[in-house]
């Protein structure tokens, strides 16, 4: 709809323009610079072109990490997505009841993320903490430290709870919008609980489960304070995520260059998948 | 005070809201504009308001040309099919919101807002909220909202649809006599033609972005330019038939023809389209001449005081408006009776040649 | 199909009502007879979607029961109670096509494939969809929808009845009467059992063979659309069918007569000998616009009035007089002509001048 044009309203959008470009351009191309240089100093940089980038992705470390994040990522998804729609759809509609569920299963999203791995670093302890030592008492032997199922077990353990909930409320708010005659229409259709899931709450779920897929992946995907706090990575590199991996290069070894080149690489990868899972999803039932 | 629509033509993306319309509305007019969805009403009024550009044309305001003004500019006041007001205000408080933006002295804001609610009889409301209304009264509101500001135009999008019918007939009575005494242009979108012919005034009929004919209402009623303009204008439409006219008879179909009456003997031998609306068929013969058709009952629709009855044959599908309940079965067959002196006749353009005789009026 | 009765039925939707006014539906007894067509008309918030959702069990009635056939059915849930309900706004599973938009309820009655495929072949044709049965519900006009959600109920060839929620009104205009034609047809052609709730008088009255108008939570008249025009029952019915609707006077008794202002209105016989042994003082009289007769002379039997004004409908017009401190109208057919101010004289054909007794009607004795 054409209005009538008055330009002046372009110079609402300029402070914007800037801090995007403060808050993303300027960094990102900051880091394009470093990935494409070899830095020995201040003023003694050398061009190296794609040669970091031919590095990074050739080397095992990385690629060993690359592939155990997204067997995390993986089970994230596979794990949160469903628990996180069946919270929502056991939570009470309305009223007091509706009220105090929201309020406890938003507690985990509350706290700070290296709180969250302080808490559950204690809390699956052997010998202090309740869940390890309840585990251990009822005769399982169960070890995060030294174990690397147990400890691949705790992070995504903790990470379910942590994040979980985000899902159940972006199910529960999609949910609620579902106006009632549809429900309604499907008691007097006849329609069995899962046909009234399949068929009414799932379909019309789908946009905010974009959102949820989209937002568990990429943060599971980034995931570095959680999995340093509770494991430090291990033991040995079982629990060393891509972030972490990232961390140690740049700033343990200051490997400035490789670290740049594999920040961007990083950086594709999740555009990439986030942009298939987007596209799949939002294709799937286009009418033939 | 006038506002004048000059050439006025909106299109998007190569379609055509409004096309080429030439309209002049006079202060203190009621002007109604009538046409099916999507006929260019909206449009229309977006233009007059300022809300949208022509693509071509200009619009006027006194003669002078206001065509790039934006709308906050212009006085005026708009009401639409939803029933819009701020739910957090009270009704007095939404009345007043347009004087408050004003900056009225506050004790003519509320003679005022006491006067525009009493004339729409929302007085004892006046300390509720909206959604504590009913859609009537929250209608009432924001039409109270609408006219307590003289604004020197406004705009109503067909305010009544969303209402039961029996509120509809109670506000479209009190509108019409809301206006006689105003001095601001009225203009009104509806897709009925029953409640065009209620309000009164200037009547525009509209299809398809085009003016198709414009006047008095009684006028544009009595004597349609053509066949959609007959068509537009009447509730059930009127049955329009195809019909062949000789030196001696005109006929319709095989088994149905009649002598020339004098009326119609005056027209050259040729194809026409003859009209006839729904009321002035009848089950009975007249006293007149008339043209006998049988036909077979598709539905009576029945409304408490008459009856619409659809009617079909092979040739041709009518609806017929009868005075009282008339249950006949889907199928049944049935006589009915076309008085030839109400005849209105189209040529082959299905442009008006002839009208019923006993009206005055403007024929071709 | 089943008949559906209602046996001292009162709802609230507050838990602990205080008073009459809290109730959506006041004692009400109906009974809805097997495979007719009928109208429940009233005006919005007059409790009539309430009692819909009573009879397909979307409400549990807070009092009375609801009676399938004679059997109770107040504790089964709508699946149990085999009816089919089309809402307001037309509800379709926009993930599915048409054709299993309307085979879902008979899967969900394991139904077997081909015996679906079939009945959702026979419904489509009678709806006019069959072109369409390959195409995503969500892709279809608003009143192809509503097609669909009449189609799910009409599927089942279980269903006791099948109850419409103003279904046409988010229907276009010009398509609506299409779609009560079908309606009619299809209830012409399946004999089921049909209830269809409108605030419209049009509607109804097309429809149905009997309307029930509903008024502040009770059925104030039960009768065809010749008995609710002709003799309302009660002065709402008068109010509310026809248009405009039936002119309505309070009147008080008088020696021989009723009386308002100055004017003495003369009445039956029997209205009379009905008047003096009642105890109300809420009298009321009606006719209808319809009714009254403007005549050339006067006579014993004419009062005089003044005409207010004339509104020229096109097919009729609309005479408003001033007779005494009342004002009346009047309908008048198209070549009436008489200018404003000017003095008329009106007769009230005694068969259609109505006699209300606590907004009732004030019935003959047999």
């Amino acid at each position: 709809m054409d209005k009538i044009p008055d330009n002046r309203a372009w110079w609402l959008v300029l402070p914007v323009f800037l801090l995007v470009a403060f808050s993303a351009l300027i960094p990102l191309m900051t880091v394009v610079n470093y990935s494409v240089q070899d830095i020995f100093g201040p003023g003694q940089a050398y061009y190296v072109g794609t040669e970091w980038f031919k590095e990074v992705l050739t080397d095992e470390r990385l690629q060993a990490s690359l592939i155990r994040q997204f067997a995390f990522s993986g089970a994230v998804l596979l794990i949160q997505i469903p628990l996180g729609i069946g919270v929502a759809l056991m939570m009470p509609k309305s009223g007091i009841k509706g009220s105090l569920c929201l309020i406890l299963v938003a507690i985990p999203l509350l706290i700070p993320w290296n709180v969250v791995g302080t808490i559950w670093q204690i809390f699956a302890r052997g010998d202090i903490g309740l869940f390890g030592w309840a585990i251990n008492e009822i005769g399982i032997d169960y070890n995060y430290t030294g174990d690397t199922v147990d400890a691949w077990l705790t992070v995504l353990l903790m990470d379910v709870w942590h994040w979980t909930p985000l899902v159940a409320l972006l199910c529960y708010s999609g949910l609620r919008a579902i106006p009632e005659a549809f429900y309604q229409a499907a008691e007097i259709d006849r329609a069995s609980k899962w046909a009234v899931f399949r068929y009414i709450q799932l379909p019309r779920l789908k946009s905010v489960l974009i959102i949820a897929v989209l937002l568990r992946f990429m943060d599971s995907f980034m995931i570095y304070i959680e999995p340093f706090v509770l494991t430090g990575g291990g033991p040995g590199s079982s629990t060393t995520f891509l972030s972490q991996t990232l961390t140690t290069m740049a700033i343990g070894q200051f490997d400035l260059g490789r670290a740049a080149a594999f920040s961007l690489i990083y950086f594709l990868i999740v555009l990439l998948i986030s942009w298939l899972f987007f596209t799949a999803i939002t294709h799937a039932d286009k009418e033939k | 005070m006038s506002l004048m629509l000059e050439n006025l033509s909106r299109t998007v993306d190569g379609v055509d809201y409004v096309r080429d319309a030439n309209l002049t509305f006079e202060a203190g007019s009621f002007n109604v504009l009538l046409g099916r969805t999507l006929a260019g009403k909206t449009s229309m009024m977006r233009l007059m308001a300022g809300l949208d550009k022509p693509t071509e044309g200009r619009v006027l305001y006194n003669g002078e040309d206001v065509t790039g003004q934006s709308v906050q500019r212009r006085n005026i006041s708009m009401i639409y099919q939803q029933f819009i007001n701020y739910p957090t205000l009270s009704v007095y408080e939404n009345i007043a919101s347009p004087l408050r933006l004003a900056k009225m002295p506050p004790p003519e804001i509320d003679r005022r807002v006491r006067e525009t609610a009493s004339m729409l009889q929302i007085e004892p409301l006046l300390k509720r909220y909206p959604l504590e209304l009913s859609g009537g009264q929250q209608q009432r509101t924001a039409m109270a909202r609408a006219l307590v500001k003289d604004a020197t135009l406004i705009l109503f999008d067909e305010p009544l649809v969303n209402l039961d019918y029996k509120l509809r007939e109670e506000l479209r009575a009190e509108l019409r006599d809301l206006f006689r005494e105003r001095q601001c242009i009225a203009v009104y979108a509806t897709t009925e033609a029953n409640e065009a012919l209620a309000l009164g005034g200037t009547t525009t009929l509209l299809h398809e972005g085009r003016v198709v004919q414009n006047g008095p209402v009684m006028d544009v009623y009595r004597a349609p330019v053509n066949t959609l303009a007959a068509q537009l204008f009447s509730e059930p439409p009127m049955n329009i038939i195809r019909g062949r006219v000789t030196d001696t008879e005109v006929t319709f179909d095989e088994h149905t023809h009649h002598e020339l009456t004098q009326e119609l003997a005056k027209l050259p031998p040729g194809d026409y389209w003859f009209g006839i609306r729904p009321s002035h068929i009848t089950l009975a013969p007249g006293v007149g001449d008339d043209l006998e058709m049988s036909m077979e009952v598709a539905l009576s629709e029945i409304s408490g005081s008459e009856t619409f009855m659809h009617v079909e044959n092979s040739h041709f599908e009518m609806v017929l408006q009868l005075m009282g309940v008339h249950q006949h079965h889907t199928g049944a067959p049935l006589k009915i009776y076309l008085p030839m002196s109400k005849l209105f006749v189209f040529d082959g353009n299905e442009q008006l040649v002839h009208t019923p005789s006993r009206i005055s009026g403007g024929a071709g | 199909m089943a008949e559906i009765q209602l046996k001292s039925l009162a709802h609230s939707y507050s838990a602990s009502p205080s008073g009459p006014d809290d109730y959506a539906i006041r004692q009400l007894d109906h009974v809805w007879h097997k495979g007719g067509a009928y109208a429940l008309l009233g005006p919005s918030g007059c409790g009539k979607s309430t009692m819909l959702n009573i009879i397909s069990g979307l409400v549990q009635p807070s009092e009375g029961e609801v009676l399938f056939d004679g059997k109770r059915v107040n504790e089964l849930s709508p699946r149990d109670r085999n009816i089919a309900q089309v809402f307001q706004f037309p509800v379709v599973y926009d993930s599915m096509t048409v054709y299993e938009n309307l085979a879902f309820p008979l899967k969900n009655n394991k139904v077997p494939a081909a015996k679906i495929k079939t009945r959702v072949q026979e419904i489509a044709e009678v709806l006019e969809i069959e072109d369409k049965l390959d195409k995503k519900a969500r892709n279809l006009t608003a009143d192809e929808k509503q097609k669909v959600s009449m189609g799910r109920g009409l599927v089942r060839e279980d269903v006791s009845a099948i109850l419409f929620d103003e279904p046409l009104t988010v229907i276009d205009p010009q398509l609506k009467w299409k779609l009560r034609r079908k309606l009619k047809q299809i209830h012409e052609q399946f004999d089921i059992t049909m209830v269809y709730v409108t605030h419209d008088q049009l509607e109804a009255s097309t429809f149905a063979d009997k309307i029930a108008v509903m008024y502040d939570g009770q059925v104030v008249q039960f009768g065809t659309p010749t008995e609710l025009f002709e003799a309302p029952n009660h002065t709402f019915v008068g109010y509310f069918i026809g248009s405009p609707g039936m002119n309505i006077v309070e009147v008080e008794k008088c020696q021989g007569a009723v009386r308002f202002g100055s004017v003495e209105i003369r009445l039956a016989p029997w209205q009379l000998d009905r008047l003096v042994d009642m105890k109300s003082n809420n009298i009321k009289i009606g006719i209808r616009p319809e009714f009254i007769e403007i005549v050339p002379a006067k006579s014993d039997d004419t009062y005089e009035a003044e005409v207010r004004d004339v509104e020229d409908l096109g097919t009729y017009k609309i005479v408003t007089v001033q007779l005494g401190d009342q004002t009346m109208k009047v309908r008048q057919d198209e070549e009436f002509n008489a200018s404003i101010g000017s003095q008329v004289n009106l007769l009230f054909p005694g068969q259609w001048l109505m006699l209300y007794a606590d907004e009732y009607l004030v019935q003959e004795q047999q």
